[in-house]
């Protein structure tokens, strides 16, 4: 990964892409960990936490991966701008 | 069970499904381009698709009409564990983010239609391309028989078909007439005829969930009172009340993980995939899909209305379709059977294309016709289309319902013994094919085998897709162990594969390949000459 860096003048890791990532992994560590929203209280209009809260995560991941697609976005065209300053 | 035909109900199901079939076989004229003879053209509609386009062919390819039966039907029988629908598609989206643009930019420099394609065209390998094809095509075949399934369920409730004494003809004749006009506008339109229906599809479902998910609560006491009588079933009935105990747990999350990583191995899923017209469109859908998810969601708690109005059914799959038809006013009920009926069709013609496309290039192609033009190319693949659904109906007919939804159990298992060969190859060479193709055989085998020792009440094999993880002792799903399996050979066989330095065939992508969006040089240029 060295030489990959030393070309474009960036480095693979950076900590935007570690927010990105994280975005990205969240939703697996929360819904793979049922022990953490078995459970039946609190309820919320009369529906168990058990299945609001994963509801609730259909938009909590929905929100995190439009984050991480915004900042790969940005992450590209910065990248795409340095890269053709770098050629020129 | 009401007796008799839902007249009122029947005459709405039929003006939507009239409605659709026109649209259908008009598809063929939308955004048409100059040169239809090509697979590109008829099995991924020009790959011109954009956003919503995707979204909704997407949608309706993915959320399909067995699922709206399925889901809620599981959490009528089995309660919460049926309910792994919802983290299995939540954790979909994160996934592919990260796969699936490569994916489409390797596809288009290349002129790739299918996942076998592109594994051809990594690894040098046509057996491993072959294992990949045949593997995609034994998975959807009963993914199509349950759709049709899924539609059984609608006309049974609505009286049509009539009762077991009735000649099998005359009570099949409704669902061969559906098929027979799926069949037709698929053979003329192609992806665009799918493409075009999802949008009344899944307005109808749309529609139908929220009145659905507002009204039945209503009308039967709010959710404290259908999730009080819920949890008073499961309790009598010793399984546990509305939420999974510990020793379910495992299974839970291997469920909604295994089911996550095998959904984008269904070669219907890439071909909806390919169809769209750049690379972004593909990350952009990531970030709106979950509406889906969320309708899924709502359309679970479905089952337990259907306790708490005292639906009893002797099939689960009836569950639902029986909740609208003591639920909704007749019309209402009639709309809520066309969406059901509508959402059969949409992944249905998408499979089927899928399906076809997969004989096309990596069988008949590859093996039989070589030298095959792009006419004959799509020529094949429409008639595979038609032979592939006549399939599904003979399978359907002939056989007990059980035994299509057994092998969509082993189908799910099976297609996500392709993940290694296709996302593993999306992101590097390191793997070698043999290693692959002796990974996916030995993932392929311990989850047949597996899947075949399962019992149940009711079967003796194939009676459910979870199973005591070898060396862990908690019940985990089959399909998740087998890929681990299938990884571990496949990690072990390259180190000794490489050692020895056995041929690593030719790799005909470069690692632009993967990144290359609409636009860049190349990608254009040569979509329309692979598509001559």
């Amino acid at each position: 990964m060295p030489d990959q860096s030393n070309m474009t003048g960036v480095a693979v890791v950076t900590p935007v892409r570690v927010v990105i990532a994280l975005c990205l992994v969240a939703p697996f560590v929360a819904m793979l960990w049922v022990g953490s929203y078995a459970k039946t209280d609190p309820t919320w209009i009369g529906i168990p936490f058990f299945y609001w809260y994963q509801m609730a995560w259909v938009l909590i991941s929905t929100a995190l991966t439009m984050v991480a697609y915004r900042l790969w976005q940005r992450d590209q065209r910065a990248r795409a701008s340095r890269k053709g300053g770098a050629a020129e | 069970m009401k007796d008799g035909v839902n007249g009122v109900a029947l005459g709405v199901f039929i003006f939507f499904f009239l409605a659709v079939t026109v649209m259908g076989f008009l598809a063929a004229r939308w955004r048409k381009a100059e040169n239809e003879h090509s697979l590109d053209e008829w099995g991924l509609g020009g790959r011109s698709f954009g956003t919503w386009v995707t979204w909704f062919l997407l949608g309706g390819d993915l959320y399909t009409a067995y699922t709206f039966v399925a889901v809620p039907a599981a959490i009528y029988a089995a309660g919460a564990a049926g309910f792994f629908a919802v983290p299995y598609t939540i954790l979909v989206y994160p996934l592919i983010f990260t796969f699936l643009p490569r994916l489409w930019s390797v596809s288009h420099r290349h002129g790739y239609v299918t996942t076998s394609d592109f594994v051809r065209g990594r690894f040098g390998s046509k057996g491993l391309s072959l294992a990949v094809a045949v593997t995609g095509i034994l998975a959807t075949m009963p993914y199509i028989a349950l759709q049709l399934v899924g539609i059984q369920a609608v006309l049974d409730v609505m009286g049509v078909g009539g009762g077991d004494s009735t000649n099998w003809f005359v009570k099949d004749l409704p669902l061969l007439i559906a098929f027979g006009v799926l069949a037709a506008y698929t053979y003329s339109s192609g992806l665009r005829a799918p493409a075009l229906i999802a949008f009344v599809k899944d307005t109808l479902i749309y529609i139908v969930i929220a009145v659905a998910i507002i009204y039945i609560p209503i009308k039967l006491g709010g959710f404290d009172d259908i999730f009080a009588k819920a949890s008073e079933k499961f309790t009598a009935a010793g399984a546990g009340g509305v939420v999974p105990a510990p020793g379910g747990q495992w299974t839970y999350a291997t469920l909604a993980l295994g089911s996550a990583l095998a959904l984008f191995m269904y070669p219907h899923s890439i071909t909806a995939t390919l169809s769209s017209r750049s690379r972004e469109v593909i990350r952009r859908n990531t970030t709106i899909l979950p509406l889906y998810s969320l309708m899924l969601g709502l359309l679970a708690l479905l089952g337990f209305m259907a306790i708490a109005a005292g639906v009893k059914v002797q099939n689960g799959q009836l569950a639902i379709p029986q909740l609208f038809e003591d639920m909704f006013p007749d019309w209402f009920a009639g709309v809520a059977f066309a969406a059901i009926g509508i959402g059969a069709l949409v992944p249905a013609a998408i499979m089927s294309i899928a399906a076809a496309n997969l004989f096309t290039r990596n069988i008949y192609k590859d093996f039989i016709k070589p030298d095959a033009t792009a006419a004959q190319e799509t020529k094949v693949s429409k008639i595979v289309s038609l032979l592939v659904k006549v399939g599904a109906l003979i399978f359907v007919l002939t056989m007990d319902k059980t035994v299509a939804i057994n092998f969509q159990l082993l189908g799910g298992i099976w297609i996500l013994q392709t993940f290694p060969a296709l996302v593993g190859g999306l992101f590097t060479r390191w793997f070698h094919r043999w290693a692959l193709l002796a990974g996916w055989a030995v993932g392929m085998a311990y989850g047949t085998f597996a899947a075949y020792g399962v019992a149940s009440p009711t079967q003796k094999h194939f009676g459910g897709s979870a199973k005591e993880i070898p060396g862990i002792g908690e019940i985990g799903y089959i399909g998740l162990t087998a890929f681990v399996l299938n990884a571990l050979v496949t990690v072990v066989l390259t180190v000794v594969l490489r050692a020895v330095k056995a041929p690593a065939g030719v790799d005909e992508t470069t690692p632009e390949d993967y990144t290359a969006d609409a636009g860049d040089p190349g990608v254009q240029a040569e979509l329309t000459e692979a598509a001559h």
